[in-house]
């Protein structure tokens, strides 16, 4: 047994400490690139999302990738490179929306739902449990065709992508903070509150609400993630936004499935590519926020991180 | 989508209990049975309403189309001028016995819908859990024998690639390669053309192409059903393979710190051999209850699948109802994703409550 340990203990904490490190530099080596990329798109990309043609004449359709396009151009005669860069902004914008828009009302309602209790609290936590139960995907596609009408219209497309991407995660914040809020409002600190005279709504906002949110960064990039995942499976599905109001990923995916069929791999491959990046990013930084976050795990890979840190130094990787 | 991690909490039943004790097993089913109408309802009732918030079927359908006096008179004959809480109440009525309305553009009852395409939606999920299986749960062994080292590591990183390659992303890859480079496999559809009018042509079928080719006895038409299975299969079974390897990584790790497993190792017997053999049996009862939770996002993965491989089933359906923008339709494949959902959810409580005693109200 002890033999077992001292041969396999060192290797297990040296690896284990360098995977987690890996992942973490991974993940928000990732995350920035998006970030930058679409910060930056307008002056990486060499064209607009929606140009068709450079000063003179058409950049044609399925062009090759070559000097005067990169990555080839689509089969509508967009430049693939540019709308995949143009794409990341569209992203971007998504899951901030998409936060917003679920954040609020989810934390809003878990909190009322969790302090007040009673029937408000059956009746909400019914509702979610119900939707929760439910692939997010459709809860999309039927909030999209409500918002929209079931036309793509170009000011209402990011906007219904956002609410449709929301609905799903509303729930999910709804139940972390109210769970959180069952738990807070029964510490010490809550009653000498209302002992002193503090009103309910000051309780909540003051003591409750800040001590039940703690856990929130963490979902958030799990919910960066869904929204990217939800808003592209839209687009594939023909219901995210028109070509000519933002360059959306999922979209282009839906176009390519027909040059996929002919051999044509630039269409395809460089908008998949964003969203698988755009999502491994923001899901290691998740996993690795969650491993810190997790004192269990933080024991096994990091008390001895002084002696791990030397040998990994001695320049073993594998 | 699928959520990446699961960890069922005391979900490893210990083997000399004996089963469930019988005390309050069947208050508890009858009660977890119940539930499902309210679970239905609430999705069922949400969908209708959020739909009618964009105004009736006829008008999405047609608005535009036909002159004001042909959509009023087709709006009124379809009962769609009525107040709105009637036509609910009848909606949930018909729904109770059966009667899903029809659809608005091509005018059939949406149960034949259902029932055409189901069966499709069902060959491919399965496939789909499949593959899920043959992959996950041995790779999740892998991981746990190689606990914290490189192919740990590696198969961590698969598990979460899995998880952020959208499932029709990977499904567009493997046409590409296996497909149109290699030719290898055939690119859409769930079967050649001639198969499929020769399986149509059978006496009995069960819409299910695997077992209609097996029952017809042909092996040629059995070897092209399963020809065009397995790219579909792949694309949404790694979407689920991902979730499972990382469940039965975490489970056997619990399990492989047993006094029983220690016994076995300090005999000398083999980290893989540990894994197979001594940990992996209560390790593996969660992986029924996690694959049925799976069944929501496996849904939601299947629109997206058939609709990249031109698998006719009814998620590829659901995306043609939605750009003709035939709301009774979508309300109908909707409500029975709901319904399947909750009466999956309800099994996978009785599997629990059957495997652990504890599971109780």
């Amino acid at each position: 047994m002890a033999l077992v340990l001292v041969r396999r203990l060192p290797l297990r904490l040296r690896t284990g400490a360098g995977v987690q490190r890996a992942l973490l530099l991974t993940g928000a080596a990732l995350t920035a690139l998006f970030v930058l990329t679409a910060a930056l798109g307008p002056l990486l990309a060499p064209h607009g999302y929606a140009q068709l043609q450079h000063g003179h004449g058409l950049f044609g359709s399925q062009q090759h990738p070559g000097a005067a396009h990169p990555l080839g151009t689509t089969i509508a005669g967009y430049d693939v490179l540019s709308r995949t860069v143009w794409g990341a902004r569209t992203a971007l914008l998504i899951i901030l929306a998409a936060l917003l828009l679920s954040v609020v009302p989810g934390t809003v309602l878990g909190l009322a739902s969790g302090y007040l209790g009673g029937r408000l609290d059956r009746l909400l936590v019914g509702l979610a449990d119900a939707l929760y139960a439910f692939p997010p995907l459709l809860l999309a596609i039927v909030m999209s065709l409500v918002i929209s009408g079931g036309r793509s219209s170009p000011v209402g497309g990011l906007g219904a992508a956002a609410c449709s991407v929301a609905v799903s995660f509303v729930p999910q914040y709804f139940r972390v903070v109210r769970a959180e809020v069952i738990r807070v409002k029964a510490e010490p600190f809550v009653d000498a509150a209302r002992v002193i005279g503090a009103g309910p709504w000051r309780i909540m906002t003051r003591h409750v609400l800040r001590n039940s949110v703690r856990t929130l960064p963490l979902i958030f990039t799990i919910n960066a993630s869904e929204a990217i995942l939800t808003l592209a499976g839209l687009g594939f599905l023909g219901f995210g936004i028109e070509p000519n109001s933002a360059a959306e990923w999922g979209y282009d995916l839906n176009r390519s499935v027909a040059d996929v069929t002919s051999g044509i791999w630039w269409t395809a491959v460089p908008p998949g590519l964003g969203i698988v990046l755009t999502v491994l990013g923001t899901t290691l930084l998740g996993e690795s926020l969650t491993d810190l976050a997790d004192p269990r795990l933080r024991r096994r890979t990091g008390a001895p991180a002084p002696a791990t840190e030397k040998t990994e130094k001695g320049g073993d990787d594998d | 989508m699928t959520t990446l991690t699961h960890e069922v909490p005391g979900a490893a039943a210990d083997p000399d209990d004996g089963g469930p004790t019988g005390q309050g097993l069947v208050p508890y089913l009858v009660v977890r049975f119940l539930l499902i109408v309210p679970t239905v309802l609430v999705l069922v009732s949400l969908v209708f309403f959020l739909m009618r918030l964009t105004g009736d079927p006829i008008t999405a359908a047609f608005g535009g189309r036909l002159t004001p006096d042909q959509l009023h008179a087709k709006l009124h004959q379809a009962g769609y001028d009525r107040p709105l809480l009637t036509q609910y109440l009848d909606y949930l009525r018909g729904l109770a016995t059966g009667d899903f309305g029809r659809t608005v553009t091509d005018n059939q009852p949406v149960t034949h819908v259902l029932g055409t395409y189901g069966a499709a939606t069902a060959e491919l999920a399965c496939y789909a859990l499949l593959v899920a299986l043959l992959v996950g749960v041995p790779l999740g062994m892998v991981a746990a024998a190689h606990r914290d080292r490189a192919p740990d590591a590696g198969l961590r990183l698969f598990a979460i690639l899995t998880y952020a390659t959208p499932v029709f992303f990977v499904g567009l890859l493997l046409k590409l390669v296996f497909a149109i480079r290699l030719g290898w496999l055939p690119s859409s559809g769930r079967a050649s053309t001639d198969v499929q009018l020769f399986l149509q042509d059978q006496s009995s079928t069960t819409g299910v192409y695997l077992i209609d080719a097996l029952r017809s006895g042909d092996g040629t038409a059995v070897g092209d059903v399963l020809r065009h299975a397995v790219l579909p299969g792949v694309a949404l079974g790694l979407l689920v393979a991902g979730v499972l390897l990382r469940l039965v990584r975490t489970n056997l790790i619990g399990t492989l710190s047993a006094d029983y497993v220690e016994a076995a190792r300090s005999r000398g017997v083999a980290p893989l051999r540990l894994v197979t053999h001594h940990a992996a049996r209560p390790a593996l009862i969660p992986v029924v209850t996690v694959l049925g939770l799976q069944v929501a996002g496996l849904l939601g993965g299947a629109v997206l699948t058939e609709t990249t491989f031109e698998w006719k089933g009814l998620g590829y359906q659901l995306a043609h109802y939605l750009t003709v923008r035939d709301f009774p339709a979508v309300q109908g494949i909707v409500a029975l994703f709901a319904v399947v959902v909750a009466v999956t959810n309800f099994l996978v409580d009785v599997v629990a409550a059957l495997i652990d005693p504890r599971v109780r109200y």
